[in-house]
């Protein structure tokens, strides 16, 4: 239990998604220009974490892994693909159900939905999760069940949303501000995201 | 049918710097960021995505007219999916060393903006020639940030370049202090903001 804890603290905010791995810059940069957005596609974005991450940990140590289905064999090398249909395949999925039960949260995403299966984020924390497997137990990082493979995913959502609503937040503040014309719109938002990513660094010694 | 024509020329040339995948189209900032910290990853990372994007290019533009245009994106990600396959089994293959230190981000190739981004933008559209140049010129643009972004952070950082020290020990003993700043991820976020000011800068007095 303690462990999870402090598996899903620490993805929130030391291995953050964005300030200390950089995944999920495109869109975060393209989507995050006000706040309301930037909420939803951060929510969306947890939420096919939390339903890809677990299958993908599932697959690679039932499936994949060394001696799974074959003895002395190991498929770890087929993962990218594997990794990327379950993606692409459980996108479409969730699509289809909102769109069925919940047209208005369907309307609300909008576009983002499909875009989710190319963002880095999702791929990102599957491979992570991947080598994290290896791990050694007692290193706060090891992903070692399903359990701790979904504290993982949820705190690497939230972490995610975290940061996309924070520079949805400064951006739309930050129209008022006179900036030199080259450095306008994409420059000022690396610098900005570097800045907070600065900040960020004071939780790497976090401790739970 | 010259193999050189014009188009084929600026389709080879414009994304070197006018149309710069990571400057101007702000594409494949997530893996750009990451492996930048020393310049023999970063120059592996541009190679590994050159070939990739031109490959890609080349078999989605040789197939484009038989795949079903609903499933195109998945058919895509396949694809890119098989050839990353290849290069990180040939990486892990002869240089160990190097796909240790670039982990997870070779993988995330498959989720890089700019393969999707040339393939939907350019290889659906032309014939497998250009397309393959589009990917190099494409891909060489990515590679001359990266080797840059690199190249100044591992000599601020470590004051060496691809492991070799550049700063003699004199300097040192004088007081020289290496920027441990600059190896940290924030400071690539901040870098390569001022890559983009720069660049903007120069092209837009162009324009006028």
């Amino acid at each position: 239990m303690e462990h999870i804890i402090s598996l899903f603290f620490r993805s929130i905010f030391v291995d953050n998604m964005i300030f200390a791995f950089f995944l999920g810059m495109c869109s975060f940069l393209a989507v995050s220009k006000n706040v309301k957005t930037s909420l939803g596609l951060g929510l969306a974005v947890t939420f096919v974490l939390l339903v890809t991450v677990p299958v993908d940990y599932l697959l690679q140590t039932k499936v994949l892994g060394p001696d799974c289905l074959i003895q002395g064999v190991d498929l770890s090398y087929l993962s990218f693909i594997l990794f990327i249909a379950v993606i692409a395949g459980i996108v479409q999925l969730v699509e289809m159900v909102v769109e069925k039960y919940s047209p208005s949260l369907y309307s609300a995403l909008g576009i983002f939905l499909p875009l989710i299966a190319v963002n880095c984020a999702i791929m990102g924390a599957s491979l992570f999760m991947q080598q994290r497997i290896n791990l050694d137990p007692s290193n706060t990082q090891y992903i070692g069940n399903v359990w701790d493979s979904i504290a993982y995913a949820f705190g690497s959502g939230l972490g995610w949303t975290l940061a996309i609503v924070l520079m949805g937040a400064i951006r739309e503040k930050m129209q008022y501000c006179d900036v030199p014309k080259p450095l306008r719109g994409l420059g000022i938002t690396f610098i900005t995201v570097g800045l907070m990513a600065l900040a960020m660094m004071c939780f790497s010694g976090l401790k739970i | 049918m010259a193999l050189f024509s014009k188009q084929n020329r600026e389709a080879l040339l414009t994304p070197l710097n006018q149309n710069n995948p990571i400057a101007v189209q702000v594409l494949g900032i997530c893996s750009s960021l990451a492996v930048t910290s020393q310049l023999k990853p970063a120059i592996v990372m541009g190679l590994a995505v050159t070939i990739i994007t031109a490959f890609s290019n080349v078999i989605i533009s040789a197939i484009r007219k038989t795949i079903p245009m609903r499933i195109r994106i998945i058919v895509q990600l396949v694809v890119v999916a098989a050839l990353v396959t290849i290069v990180s089994q040939i990486l892990k293959a002869y240089s160990y060393d190097v796909s240790v230190q670039l982990s997870v981000y070779v993988g995330l190739i498959i989720t890089n903006c700019i393969l999707m981004g040339r393939l939907e933008a350019f290889a659906m559209q032309n014939s497998p020639w250009p397309s393959f140049l589009d990917g190099i010129g494409n891909g060489l643009g990515y590679a001359f940030i990266l080797v840059l972004v690199g190249a100044v952070r591992e000599f601020l950082g470590r004051g060496s370049l691809l492991g070799f020290q550049i700063i003699p020990q004199g300097a040192y003993d004088a007081g020289y202090f290496n920027n441990g700043m600059m190896t940290m991820p924030a400071m690539a976020l901040i870098l390569l903001g001022c890559v983009i000011w720069v660049h903007r800068a120069y092209f837009y007095k162009e324009e006028k």
